[in-house]
């Protein structure tokens, strides 16, 4: 058990003391093997005896619908993507993961908020109203965030799911062709998360090597954060 | 905080608790205004269609915390903002809206969360070029409402609260928190006060001198349909 962090003011009218359980966050642009890892890590979580609750962006009972529907109609401008991907990322923090973790549980949250963060400030959000938007965010136990570069990420969605509208930022139209976008639009998200990297602790890791070395170094951090914060 | 305008427009906005008489005088200056043969845009809070199929589903499900409550609003009030309110004001426009960002500071700080946080949020909204706040005692305000609206709804009672089982309670106790906030904003964002007890007429003969000062000296963009009007009756 150890003492609860916000970045900002949390949720004044609901104080938490302690939780029990443990945040473990894995950040990074599109496309670069969170979601592999996710798996491997819950399985091995589990094996060695802990309950693990996995989560993920945009997933959230309250907004999913609506925010699928106004992604499909391309209505969505900038300050208003913003603030429904805060609502959405508020219900899942309420809703699912602070339960998950007064319960005890190992929580592994595909993204956190440092996407929405990069993604806002790409869209020409200002970086500290897009901060502190947060400020009811709770402070992971670990971040980890997973770094690729731009020629890894193309390679791996040539052979993967392909080149998506929202990935590639066609809504601000980085260029005149959806390739061409993608390669700018994650250029810049690499380079918001570069920036946050100090600012909020991250843990960097290669991600551009195979499954299985990146999976030995999670396992490895997240050995470390056990040892250092014993149940 | 609120940021400057920065925009041809002006922006006219009422605020108070339900009850307070604001919408009513608002619909008389927007009628008053377009006579004018001004442009007029009118927006009322929490009325974006993008938002609204998950606000209603969030608000008959009983899913709202008070801080997706207010990022809620605030993604309604943002494209609203993004949509019309913004471009018309750079067209030159006279918009109107039936509460801003203050409804916010006020419920939601009512609800709990906090009050530098929720300001955070509309930090690209400018200060209005009138903030007009009707002020009422609670009794009337409740009396107004109960006497004109079949049901007060769950979460404007603040039934999520749990202040009382009983909604007309709730409501009332709802609805005082959210009094005092909205009296501590008067010298914070520099409020117009009108005595919400007055007869409608006093109130909107005081609105529109209100307005007129503001709008003295100041050329907008003009309504081409009264124009053109205009422009026939001299021709014949």
């Amino acid at each position: 058990m150890h003492s609860v962090d916000f970045y900002g003011a949390g949720f004044p009218y609901n104080p938490i003391k302690e939780l029990e359980g443990k945040l473990i966050v894995l950040e990074g642009t599109d496309g670069v093997g969170r979601s592999t890892q996710i798996q491997l890590l819950r399985r091995w979580l589990e094996d060695e005896g802990y309950a693990v609750s996995d989560t993920g962006l945009h997933r959230s009972p309250l907004t999913q619908a609506g925010l699928e529907s106004a992604k499909n109609g391309h209505t969505l401008s900038p300050l208003t993507m913003s603030l429904f991907y805060a609502t959405d990322f508020a219900d899942r923090l309420e809703n699912q993961i602070i339960p998950a973790l007064k319960a005890g549980f190992v929580v592994l949250s595909d993204r956190y908020f440092f996407s929405i963060i990069a993604r806002d400030i790409v869209r020409g959000a200002d970086p500290d109203r897009a901060r502190s938007i947060y400020g009811f965010a709770l402070k992971p136990d670990l971040v980890i965030y997973m770094r690729s570069d731009v020629d890894s990420l193309v390679a791996r969605l040539v052979h993967g799911r392909g080149f998506d509208y929202w990935e590639s930022g066609m809504d601000i139209r980085c260029a005149d062709n959806i390739f061409d976008s993608f390669v700018i639009y994650q250029g810049k998200l690499i380079e918001q998360f570069d920036k946050m990297s100090d600012e909020f602790g991250f843990v960097t890791i290669d991600a551009t090597r195979s499954v299985q070395a990146v999976f030995g170094d999670l396992k490895a951090q997240i050995k470390n954060l056990f040892e250092r914060l014993p149940e | 905080m609120l940021s400057t305008g920065n925009y041809k427009g002006k922006l006219i906005v009422v605020e108070g608790i339900d009850g307070s008489g604001k919408s009513t005088q608002i619909d008389l200056l927007h009628k008053w205004l377009l006579s004018k043969g001004h442009s007029v845009y009118f927006s009322e809070w929490n009325s974006s269609e993008l938002v609204k199929s998950t606000s209603r589903m969030a608000k008959e499900k009983k899913m709202f915390t008070p801080t997706t409550f207010s990022l809620m609003t605030a993604t309604d009030f943002a494209d609203r903002w993004e949509r019309y309110i913004f471009p018309l004001l750079k067209a030159g426009g006279i918009v109107l809206a039936d509460r801003y960002a203050f409804t916010a500071f006020a419920r939601d700080v009512a609800r709990g969360v906090d009050p530098a946080w929720v300001r955070s949020m509309y930090s690209f909204a400018p200060m209005p070029d009138l903030t007009l706040y009707f002020r009422v005692p609670l009794d009337v305000a409740v009396d107004r409402i109960l006497s004109s609206r079949a049901k007060i709804k769950y979460y404007e009672a603040g039934m999520d609260l749990g202040l009382s089982d009983n909604k007309v309670t709730s409501f009332r106790l709802f609805q005082q928190r959210v009094i005092d906030e909205y009296e501590k904003m008067v010298d914070e964002f520099g409020m117009t006060v009108i005595d919400g007890t007055e007869s409608v007429q006093k109130e909107q003969k005081l609105v529109r001198q209100l307005v007129t000062r503001i709008l003295r000296g100041w050329e907008g963009l003009p309504n081409p349909l009264v124009r053109s009007r205009r422009r026939s009756t001299v021709v014949a």
